[in-house]
């Protein structure tokens, strides 16, 4: 599913990542756990193709094709998803119309037929009744005025309809209340089954109690250091990074 | 004075060959006298810094051709509606009987710096037709569509409408206007509106200029609003290649209001003005104004804006904001928003914005699966939705949107 190999990348001539090697397969999720500044949010605009980071070395591939190649847009039509750390306002862009927008482009470039405003609306409301998301949000400009939980159970609500193979949730747990973490994490749940993996950046253990992973791994310093199972995940709670990764 | 020794020699020249209509006599006269002092105002003057007429100055106009052209009209979105082609109204092709411009002889000339400013000097020394509305007290008129063309055939016309539009008590009016043309032709509109607003009246007036890409487009609007008025204007200013929009309105009656918003696309090549005067010459109203310009390749956007506030204007709210989005790094944008300001229980406030579409933003979408340009006319479009969202009609909001989508098709082609 996806296949990172020797990765290295810059952003303004400074090396972030610096040989990362990573595989995850088709319906399992996987956690990266590390301290601030060792490349987790790097790792994920890179995969994601956000302008400003320079690919020096390394493959990616996903679904057998080479995804650093690939523009943002038809990242997101193979299957990826990046659930952002800090969501995007966009004033002036109707929170419904963004959603039909995008999962419309996304079925159009993948072959499929657009859904119309009666169509979309029945699915989008069916989903954002499961995320306990009230219907006005729709109408409101994207995550304008939105909470911190709400941002961030937008997000879910874009991943739920736009249906991906691969989700990338950049820590998606910071600023949540156990309530909304818990809203968040089913609806990441609900997604798990053979053709969706997933890859949870986090800071911290406590989301891994809510979305269990089939594997755990380190990132310090631009590389992956450690990988095991989810044990790895209290095991990094308890001693802290400096000694794991040593 | 020797009227031959400005530059719009030219202009005074073809007013001297004109047959005068009955009601254009004493306007055509104040017109002429502007223009033959002053001439076109060049770039040394304060309110031209930004715009030079100077192409307008150079240029060879000819007179709209004998014969009737019968040119393909848009749709029509309402049932009534003045057509005017190559500057002459047509009561052939217009679905209301239009009132003789000799029965506004009241209102000619009065309104609001309307025979002297150069836009409306210009208009008044050269005026040969235009519209004249009157709604009587009490009357609720709807959607009324004012459609000006111009044909390929015709060739580089200058045509100088003067329309009159007047609303008694209690009145109110749908204005929707759109000014078309041929791309490749270089010819001038020089539209000129006189707006009496009665008391408690509303008058709703919309403006879609899509004149073609060689036009010069030089056009005024001034507006008188009596106690408890609205006067609203949206202006698009999406065509020709240079483009002069004024607005003079003032607030003569205690909580009269009048909303002034506005957007130009500008196009490579091309120079959008938007200008706009406003007078707080009464207690209790209120103004609002919002513009938003956005400016492609090589291109040039302007907006000036003044709110006087005379000394009985007590307690008057004014809000004037000027944005401009910029897509290429040769375009250029001047803003000058001025306050003058005697009354001493005033809110007023006043903003101006210049930037780039926002990356992030831009990227979001395209991480969603949006194609970077259907991405980018999203950004637009969501840019411009605060001016917008100040045309209430819904056939004027469809009709803003099809030439805001137009726009931005011609722009990524």
């Amino acid at each position: 599913m996806l296949k990172i190999e020797g990765l290295t990348a810059e952003i303004d001539g400074k090396q972030i990542l610096k040989g990362l090697d990573l595989e995850v397969p088709a319906g399992e999720v996987h956690a990266i756990m590390g301290p601030n500044g060792a490349g987790k949010s790097t790792l994920s605009y890179v995969l994601s193709g956000r302008e400003g980071y320079e690919i020096t070395g390394g493959s990616v591939t996903f679904h057998g094709k080479d995804l650093l190649a690939m523009e943002p847009e038809e990242r997101a039509a193979t299957g990826l998803f990046l659930a952002f750390q800090y969501p995007v306002e966009l004033p002036g862009v109707g929170n419904a119309t963004f959603l039909r927008t995008a999962l419309n482009a996304i079925r159009r470039q993948r072959g499929e037929p657009e859904l119309d405003a009666m169509q979309f609306l029945k699915l989008a409301r069916g989903r954002m009744k499961e995320l306990s998301m009230p219907e006005d949000m729709l109408k409101r400009g994207v995550n304008v005025g939105f909470s911190g939980g709400e941002k961030k159970r937008n997000e879910v609500l874009q991943m739920a309809l736009l249906n991906p193979s691969l989700a990338i949730l950049d820590e998606t747990d910071s600023g949540l209340d156990i309530d909304a973490l818990k809203i968040v994490s089913d609806g990441v749940n609900a997604l798990r089954g053979p053709g969706f993996s997933a890859l949870v950046i986090t800071h911290y253990q406590r989301l891994l109690n809510y979305i269990v992973p089939d594997r755990v791994h380190v990132l310090v310093n631009g590389r992956i250091v450690k990988s095991g199972g989810k044990e790895l995940a209290l095991e990094l709670e308890a001693h802290g990074y400096a000694e794991v990764a040593a | 004075m020797n009227a031959m020794s400005n530059n719009a020699e030219a202009f005074l020249r073809r007013a001297e060959a004109l047959a005068t209509p009955a009601w254009a006599g004493a306007l055509r006269r104040q017109g002429l006298d502007a223009l033959a002092k002053s001439g076109l105002p060049t770039r040394r003057a304060e309110a031209y810094k930004y715009t030079d007429l100077s192409p307008i100055a150079r240029a060879e106009f000819g007179a709209a051709p004998a014969a009737l052209a019968r040119p393909a009209l848009p749709a029509p979105r309402g049932r009534a509606r003045l057509v005017f082609v190559d500057g002459l109204l047509r009561a052939d092709l217009s679905t209301l009987p239009p009132r003789p411009l000799s029965d506004a002889a009241a209102v000619l000339g009065t309104v609001e710096n309307s025979a002297v400013t150069p836009v409306a000097a210009l208009n008044a020394a050269l005026a040969e037709d235009g519209m004249f509305l009157d709604i009587p007290a009490g009357e609720q008129a709807g959607l009324i569509e004012l459609v000006s063309i111009v044909t390929e055939a015709a060739g580089p016309i200058a045509f100088h409408p003067r329309h009159v539009l007047r609303l008694g008590q209690g009145a109110s009016v749908t204005l929707l206007e759109t000014c078309q043309g041929p791309d490749g032709v270089a010819y001038l509109h020089n539209p000129v509106f006189e707006v009496v607003v009665g008391e408690g009246a509303t008058c709703a007036h919309t403006r879609i200029q899509q004149e073609g890409g060689s036009a010069y487009f030089l056009s005024s609007v001034h507006a008188r609003i009596a106690a408890g008025g609205t006067y609203d204007n949206f202006t698009l200013n999406a065509g020709a290649k240079l483009a002069r929009n004024e607005i003079h309105a003032a607030l003569e009656g205690p909580k009269a209001a009048c909303h002034m918003n506005g957007a130009q696309l500008v196009g490579d090549g091309r120079h959008a003005d938007s200008t706009t005067f406003l007078h707080h010459a009464a207690p209790d109203c209120a103004s609002r104004q919002t513009y938003k310009t956005v400016l492609a390749g090589r291109s040039r956007g302007v907006f000036q804006g003044k709110i006087l506030v005379s000394q009985a204007a007590q307690r008057t709210d004014g809000y004037q904001m000027n944005q401009a989005l910029l897509l290429s790094e040769d375009a250029e944008m001047d803003a000058k928003p001025q306050l003058e300001i005697y009354a001493d229980d005033v809110k007023c406030s006043h903003g101006a914005t210049v930037g780039a579409l926002d990356e992030a933003q831009l990227f979001y979408l395209r991480s969603r699966g949006i194609p970077e340009k259907e991405a980018r006319a999203m950004l637009v479009q969501a840019f411009l939705t605060e001016a917008v969202d100040g045309v209430a009609d819904e056939t004027c909001r469809a009709a803003l949107d099809e030439a805001v989508m137009g726009w931005w098709r011609e722009m990524a082609a």
